[in-house]
């Protein structure tokens, strides 16, 4: 039965309301007095040397207020990476500058060169068509294995060359791996392009700046998934202001997808730039601009090596993997291609022998960085697409081979340095092989075919890590941070309760879900509970929403609370009751002294708290409230099997997405309506990696796909109805409510099953197709098929 | 975008006055000249809006039958119209509802986007574009990629469509834009077949006159096997290659063919 509340209850999502009503309240609604707006001239070259930059007869121009260039930031520090890869030879990664804006050279088409600070943004934009640059054009790094060759252009001439790094990993396992191939029955090779994309959240970037002579203190307000982040990032490494005097506030956000973790240079560039001038300073993204100045996701080129022995067992997976790091490492970039992407490399397969190399590379093209699953995607799409092409060679049923390797006792580490804690990927696979009806796949087929259409299924696995991450172990990998997480859970004295939480809601939903889970633990009503979270002034100290986090982390911490809460209430229960403390029951908000019927509400202990008049002063403090930090004993690894069934038009290339399954495990659910619709999301989001988008640079680093006349966003009708199930849980052993994480699972598991799918349906149709690169248009299909 | 006068004549005459200062820019529906300003990659110093102007609304049937369409209509009142059920059927396609409701008729025509509907059904049918100072005929009027024969300041007032017996527009969609990739207009008249494609061709909308001959002869999709139309010339961009439009020009050609059968 649906519950009407609480753990497992599919409460309507509350936010929902104000975002659908129009009072949701974005940055870009934040107004304040006397704010100016700045403009950013940003490079339309992809490689120069800037010779000049002339601001004079623009800084005459009406409204200007100020006109910032690179030598306005010298004193200042550059943009941080927040994670040090150490590469195979033991060498630390090779570390750009990155400037708030360029100094010297620009480095990809959109990197910023001078801001317009005015009082219109009109006359921001008119000043900056008056600034005179002196660019001496070079030639761009665009090709990364032209940008890897001996002697080729360097994007920063102070480092060695365009490796960032070279990783291996588990490097002393490699001479293993080589040798477990060489000796395998049989081995499939395949070559292939993880397409680069654009975030594209529905609100672009927004940063607000504001400084206050009378104390000293900074507010940053901008389109944040973790303020904390920013504040420490840019605080700390940018811009020398110390935390109590740097507030950074991220109220409502319209998406994220990852692009709006990082910290970006025009944040850095409001906070300095409205000290300098002494006026709030607004800046707007226009959707051009994002295009060429949010951080991209994905970008690999991989070849990836599976060996099987005669029996079909996996006994080993090589890859070699090309990772576009852009112009300037981005806050994350430099974990992505490493540990959120080698230590999946295992999969859900038992394969004893896992190596993995990735070579990090600058190219004159905006920096690339985490994107909705981050590693996990791009780990899950080559070993599936291997695994299914193996399948077609062997001639052998594709989920039966993996079926025959599936990991099937836990917990199971993996060569890949990962522990998985619990995980039943034949249930997932069985309920699938249901919701997808494969048994009525081969009636489907008849059924296109006699309307003169190819039709394939394609099927995958796939695992992620998530609950990013044990702060310990992370540290011991290169991360500069740890990545705990943290909430306060505050009752007031007539029993209603605020909880402030490190974690960002930005369509996540945390407003509706995490309030059902106190409410639960306390029996009270939902209604009761806010959410408050985003501002670093009013929130403990947390490091904010992606990678799946926020429940398995920040929930986690608010359990914690939300029990040191109990413990408390139950001390003063006792008291107003002459009870013993160990005798005390709470139930449906009523605490009970157990075998009477002495019982005081909920609302009569949390009024004593603050009204202690009769109260045991003596031994507890009056109040309720409490904070609890949270660090994760590990990470969380979600699992399940996605199917897509596809036609494909012989005539045209074109692929119709004709139904697509999803059976999930993400241990237990709090609200299965709003994980649902995070499946319904990122499924979206890789149907439109799989067939739709691209970001496409020419051979001179222009931005060819750069507004949506060629970039391709998935529409409603570019997608079918979904099958989804989250119903196998096998709950995380580690946490304390049994959760996985659910937000980027969608995104990681469905771009395989397209492929396969379309690979399936050409094969069908007699084309001999072993592989086609996403995005799998109608022409890039077509023209597979006359090869 | 850049500053501008605006002036939003009631007559066709007070248009043409204000269509002769210099730099003047007329505005049908804006929806390619609106995003152009914003990104500053235009700066007319005035914008004539042609939607007051009551001579150019309107939609009838003319004395010869034909469908006479005001050249301020929006794409959502061509849509609605009935008379040309092939014409309205390719106007509830283009864009999207908020595009149907501004984007105009004229617009369209005195833009000739390579990959615009409009220019491949009033070729196909032989339209006749009247202007404030004379009629020219579709066959003359366009003249390659956002080239016309319009003259500075010439004002499209009205396009006059002969109805076919039968006709059909067959859109193959560019992904992103969801222009026209390659889109056909057939029209079948007493006299013969015409076959207008757009959105394949480096030139703009063309005449497809070997599919017209086979038509003409037998209007059936097998007339159209073998036929193909050279690659050279054609656009390749990201959405596809020379090749590839080339080939869609067969199938969508033959598509359309069949739904109009």
């Amino acid at each position: 039965m649906p519950k009407d509340g609480g753990i497992g209850a599919s409460s309507k999502r509350r936010e929902d309301i104000r975002f659908l009503t129009g009072t949701g309240k974005y940055t870009d609604d934040i107004n304040i007095r006397g704010q100016a707006y700045v403009h950013f001239l940003r490079s339309d070259v992809a490689h120069a040397k800037i010779n000049g930059i002339d601001t004079s007869a623009a800084a005459a121009m009406p409204g200007v207020v100020q006109i910032f260039t690179g030598a306005d930031f010298e004193a200042v520090g550059g943009i941080p990476c927040g994670w040090e890869i150490t590469d195979r030879h033991g060498k630390a990664m090779q570390e750009p500058k990155h400037p708030v804006l360029a100094h010297g050279k620009v480095r990809h088409v959109g990197d910023p060169i001078a801001a317009v600070v005015a009082e219109s943004l009109e006359q921001a934009r008119d000043a900056a068509e008056a600034i005179e640059l002196d660019l001496e054009e070079l030639p761009a790094v665009v090709n990364m294995k032209a940008a890897l060759v001996e002697g080729a252009t360097k994007v920063h001439d102070d480092l060695d060359n365009n490796l960032c790094y070279d990783w291996g990993f588990v490097e002393e396992n490699k001479g293993a791996v080589d040798a477990a191939i060489k000796g395998a029955a049989h081995v499939t090779t395949l070559e292939l392009v993880n397409n680069r994309l654009v975030a594209n959240p529905m609100e672009p970037r927004v940063a607000v700046g504001e400084y206050d002579r009378a104390d000293g203190q900074h507010t940053l307000h901008t389109t944040s998934q973790n303020p904390h982040v920013i504040r420490l990032l840019m605080g700390a490494f940018v811009l020398g202001i110390p935390e109590h005097k740097l507030r950074v506030v991220a109220p409502d956000v319209g998406g994220g997808f990852g692009t709006k973790i990082f910290h970006y240079a025009e944040e850095a560039f409001c906070t300095f730039a409205a000290k300098a001038v002494n006026r709030p300073v607004k800046w707007t993204s226009s959707r051009s601009e994002a295009f060429m100045s949010d951080a991209h996701g994905r970008d690999h080129v991989t070849k990836i090596e599976l060996a099987l022995d005669k029996d079909n067992n996996f006994v080993a997976v090589r890859t070699e993997t090309l990772a576009n790091m852009g112009a300037y490492l981005s806050t994350f970039a430099s974990s992505v291609p490493t540990w959120l992407h080698g230590t999946l490399m295992a999969g859900n397969y038992k394969t004893p022998n896992v190596y993995v190399n990735v070579k990090a590379v600058f190219t004159n093209t905006v920096p690339v960085d985490a994107y909705r699953g981050a590693g996990r995607p791009e780990a899950t799409y080559q070993l599936e697409r291997v695994i299914d092409m193996a399948a077609r060679e062997l001639g052998v049923d594709p989920i039966a081979l993996r079926r025959q390797n599936y990991i099937t006792e836990f917990p199971y580490a993996t060569p890949v340095a990962v522990e998985y804690d619990t995980g039943d990927y034949n249930a997932t696979m069985d309920k699938l092989e249901e919701i997808a009806d494969i048994k009525g796949f081969a009636a489907r087929r008849k059924e296109s075919e006699a309307r003169g259409m190819m039709r394939g299924l394609g099927i995958n696995n796939y695992i992620e890590a998530c609950g990013i991450a044990p702060s310990n172990l992370v540290g011991q990998l290169g991360a500069r941070a740890g990545l705990y997480d943290a909430a306060t859970v505050r009752v007031n004295a007539t029993g209603s309760i605020s909880v402030m939480v490190g974690a960002h809601s930005h369509g996540q939903g945390h407003e509706t879900a995490f309030p059902q889970v106190v409410a639960e633990m306390l029996g009270i009503d939902e209604s009761m509970i806010d959410i408050v979270h985003g501002d670093t002034s009013k929130i403990p100290f947390g490091m904010g929403t992606y990678g799946s986090r926020s429940l398995a982390v920040c929930g986690s911490a608010m359990v914690r609370a939300t029990e040191k809460i109990i413990n408390k209430a139950k001390k003063i229960a006792a008291h107003l009751m002459e009870a013993s403390e160990a005798d005390i029951e709470l139930k449906d908000g009523n605490f009970s002294v157990a075998g009477t019927d002495k019982s005081v509400a909920w609302g009569d202990v949390t009024l004593a708290a603050y009204v202690p008049h009769n109260y045991p002063l003596e031994d507890i403090e009056p109040g309720l409230e409490e904070t609890a930090f949270y660090d994760p004993a590990n990470f969380t690894y979600p699992a399940g099997a996605y199917a897509c069934e596809v036609e494909v038009d012989p005539d045209t290339g074109k692929v119709t997405i004709a139904r697509f399954a999803a059976a999930d495990d993400f241990g237990n659910v709090i609200n299965p309506m709003i994980v649902s619709g995070q499946v319904h999301g990122g499924i979206a989001q890789g149907i439109g990696q799989a067939l739709l988008e691209s970001c496409v640079y020419d051979e001179d680093g222009q931005l060819l796909s750069a507004s949506y006349m060629d970039y391709t966003m998935p529409r409603a009708d570019d997608l079918p109805f979904y099958s989804v199930d989250h119903s196998c849980q096998t709950p995380c052993t580690h946490n304390p409510l049994g959760v996985k994480g659910c937000g980027e699972a969608g995104a990681i598991g469905s771009p395989p099953s397209v492929i396969n799918a379309v690979i399936d349906a050409l094969n069908s149709g007699g084309h001999d197709v072993k592989h086609i690169d996403m995005p799998a248009t109608p022409a890039k299909v077509w023209a597979a098929m006359q090869s | 975008m850049y500053n501008f006068e605006f002036e939003k004549p009631g007559t066709l005459a007070d248009a043409v006055a204000a269509m002769s200062a210099d730099e003047a820019q007329a505005l049908g529906g804006g929806q390619t000249l609106i995003p152009t300003l914003k990104q500053r990659l235009a700066s007319p110093s005035v914008l004539v809006s042609l939607s007051g102007i009551g001579e150019m609304q309107g939609i009838c049937m003319g004395d010869q039958g034909e469908m006479c369409i005001g050249g301020s209509s929006t794409h959502a009142s061509v849509a609605a119209a009935s008379g040309y059920r092939a014409l309205s059927a390719l106007a509830g396609q283009i864009g999207d509802p908020a595009v149907r409701a501004r984007g105009t008729i004229g617009g369209s025509l005195a833009n000739n986007d390579p990959s615009a509907c409009y220019p491949a059904a009033a070729l196909a049918s032989g339209a006749t574009i009247k202007t404030n100072a004379r009629e020219i005929a579709a066959d003359d009027y366009f003249e390659g990629m956002f080239a016309t024969a319009l003259d500075e300041g010439e004002i499209i007032t009205e396009v006059r469509f002969p109805v076919p017996e039968i006709a059909h527009y067959e859109k193959f969609v560019q992904p992103a834009s969801r222009f026209a990739l390659v889109g056909v207009f057939v029209a079948k008249f007493k006299d013969g077949v015409r076959v207008a494609v757009t959105g394949a061709s480096e030139e703009g909308v063309f005449r497809w006159s070997e599919a017209e001959a086979a038509l003409s002869a037998n209007f059936a999709a097998e007339a159209l096997d073998g036929l193909t139309v050279d690659a050279e010339g054609m656009i390749g961009d990201l959405h596809g290659s020379k090749e590839y439009r080339a080939h869609l020009v067969n199938v969508i050609t033959k598509r359309a063919v069949k739904a109009a059968a």
